[in-house]
């Protein structure tokens, strides 16, 4: 479990706004959390405290039980605690996909053999194991994001934190991404915290925390996060589409449930309403 | 299209030469370009002709490209072999003022140029037949050694690996910038030398600018990933020395014996 207690961070002393104020979360294991905000909200600092790129000024982040101000563990919390980022050329080192998975390891000092049989895991996993012994400047944005995540599961973490990592892909790339991150959730169950602006990714989520100046505004199941349509709009985030029509129809008068997420929910919820109205 | 580059001039095959191991073939060019340092005679360079011929058809590289290798070298060839011939005391051809050509001169210039053009050979066979990251991965294995007085091997190798990694990458970007600056009536090809120059700066600055941003990202993205130098780091493929890299030690130890040996055989009868 990684406790965030009452952290407050500023990037610069002389600052009075704080990037983060008195943020108190748990994230449990096997959870799919994601972190909703828009540019400024605190949603990438949160992130960067889990495995202490960044230090709390105020406060503790404690990852099963080990707090990540400990420098002499450093290595052992980002072996833990796995982290993706936005551009995923400027995560990639080696020119061969199989040895950039093979790179955490390496540094962690793993046997040659173990390394190998995590390599082809962590490929396996992530759906890239055909293209285990490719150039990755030839692959695609989506795959070349998923050989970062590759890179972070060979090195066993429990967490996996992704910080927009679907922001620069195309809509297939965020698919691909996003299919895979569900899939090590369901069948490998890596708790997953993931960083994004998509309402979309959200609403396949277990838990939504939505982030605005620093602060948790919102900590809960995707389907009533969503049901906060003015809240979400006044902190400048949209809502999914199907969610943002339901909750007009709702405004001018319509009776309908409001905690819909999927296009055919939604779908069979507009039928049964327009039966009942039509039979009176 | 500047996309589709090949890095460094590695041809993939699957000759005896392209499987032996990259310490292997490196230590024994080595060993090639010292022993053609005592080659002086015309039955020395025959065997090194014949020698390389050799290597040159096992590993199955086509023999234009070895000669596209030497082709850049014709300026440096003239360049020794002109202050060879001016240079050296000797039996006088003809002479000019205080400028004279000698007999001698010639001869070693003729040495010199055969020398150069063998020992090119000699390197474009190793990096034709061995990829960029086999040979970083070599190189670093052999300066290992050194470590004990500092010589910082698994670094000099890791920034290798970085530069070939970033190549493809930074010349995308740099098409992407020309393409950008083009459609804004950035003009690369007309005009003289310097206002070709010129209009480069448009391009080489937001490179620069965005090559720092690439290399702080990746700096950040290594340490996540619990990169810190080259102590207690294992490596998933490890080098073997094979039956094959012995085989290739001796062939090479006895065509070195022999080039040395030609040059003083006829002095010992």
């Amino acid at each position: 479990m990684i406790e965030i207690q009452d952290v407050t961070y500023r990037y610069d002393e002389n600052q009075i706004d704080l990037a983060l104020n008195h943020v108190s979360l748990d994230i449990h294991e096997g959870e799919f959390t994601v972190i909703l905000g828009h540019n400024g909200s605190g949603k990438s600092t949160i992130a960067k405290h889990l495995n202490a790129i960044l230090l709390p000024s105020g406060g503790k982040v404690l990852v099963d039980g080990m707090d990540t101000v400990e420098e002499e563990r450093l290595y052992e919390l980002r072996q833990k605690v796995g982290m993706v980022f936005q551009n995923p050329d400027n995560q990639i080192v080696a020119t061969i996909v199989e040895e950039d998975a093979a790179f955490g390891p390496e540094n962690l000092g793993v046997p040659p053999q173990e390394i190998r049989e995590r390599v082809d895991f962590a490929l396996k996993a992530v759906g890239m194991y055909e293209k285990r012994n490719e150039a990755p400047h030839n692959l695609s944005g989506g795959q070349k994001q998923r050989i970062a995540i590759a890179g972070i599961i060979a090195m066993m973490p429990r967490y996996l934190v992704l910080d927009e990592p679907t922001a620069m892909l195309d809509p297939k790339g965020r698919r691909e991404v996003m299919k895979t991150l569900r899939y090590l959730n369901k069948e490998h169950g890596m708790t997953i915290v993931l960083i994004t602006h998509y309402m979309e990714e959200a609403a396949q989520a277990d838990r939504v925390i939505v982030m605005d100046h620093g602060q948790v505004i919102i900590d809960d199941v995707p389907s009533m996060t969503f049901a906060n349509v003015a809240l979400l709009k006044s902190v400048g985030l949209d809502v999914p589409q199907v969610t943002d029509l339901m909750f007009r129809l709702r405004q001018s008068g319509v009776y309908l449930r409001h905690d819909l997420l999927t296009i055919d929910e939604c779908e069979q919820e507009l039928e049964k309403r327009l039966r009942e109205i039509k039979e009176g | 299209m500047l996309t589709d580059i090949t890095l460094g001039q590695y041809l993939p095959g699957e000759s005896v030469i392209h499987k032996l191991d990259p310490r292997t073939k490196i230590l024994l060019t080595i060993a090639y370009i010292t022993a053609l340092f005592f080659v002086n005679t015309v039955a020395g360079f025959a065997l090194c002709a014949v020698f390389m011929g050799c290597v040159l058809k096992i590993s199955g590289i086509p023999l234009k490209f070895i000669l596209k290798s030497i082709k850049p070298l014709w300026l440096f060839v003239i360049f020794t072999a002109v202050i060879n011939i001016f240079m050296t005391d000797g039996k006088i051809i003809f002479q000019i003022w205080v400028i004279k050509a000698t007999w001698e001169g010639v001869y070693l210039a003729v040495i010199m140029s055969l020398r150069l053009v063998f020992l090119v050979m000699g390197t474009s066979i190793l990096t034709y037949t061995t990829s960029p990251i086999v040979l970083t991965d070599g190189i670093e294995h052999l300066l290992a050694p050194f470590r004990k007085i500092k010589v910082p091997a698994h670094e000099i190798a890791m920034m290798m690996t970085i530069a070939i990694r970033f190549i493809p990458t930074i010349i995308e970007e740099t098409d992407k910038l020309m393409k950008a600056q083009s459609a804004r009536g950035a003009d690369f090809e007309s005009g003289n030398l310097i206002a070709r120059a010129k209009a480069m700066v448009p391009i080489l600055v937001p490179l620069f600018v965005s090559a720092f941003r690439r290399a702080d990202e990746l700096a950040l993205a290594m340490e996540c990933r619990c990169y810190h130098g080259g102590d207690q780091r294992t490596k998933m493929k490890q080098l073997h020395m094979q039956q094959r890299d012995t085989g290739a030690f001796l062939i090479v130890t006895v065509a070195i014996a022999l080039l040395i040996g030609i040059r003083y055989l006829p002095g010992l009868i």
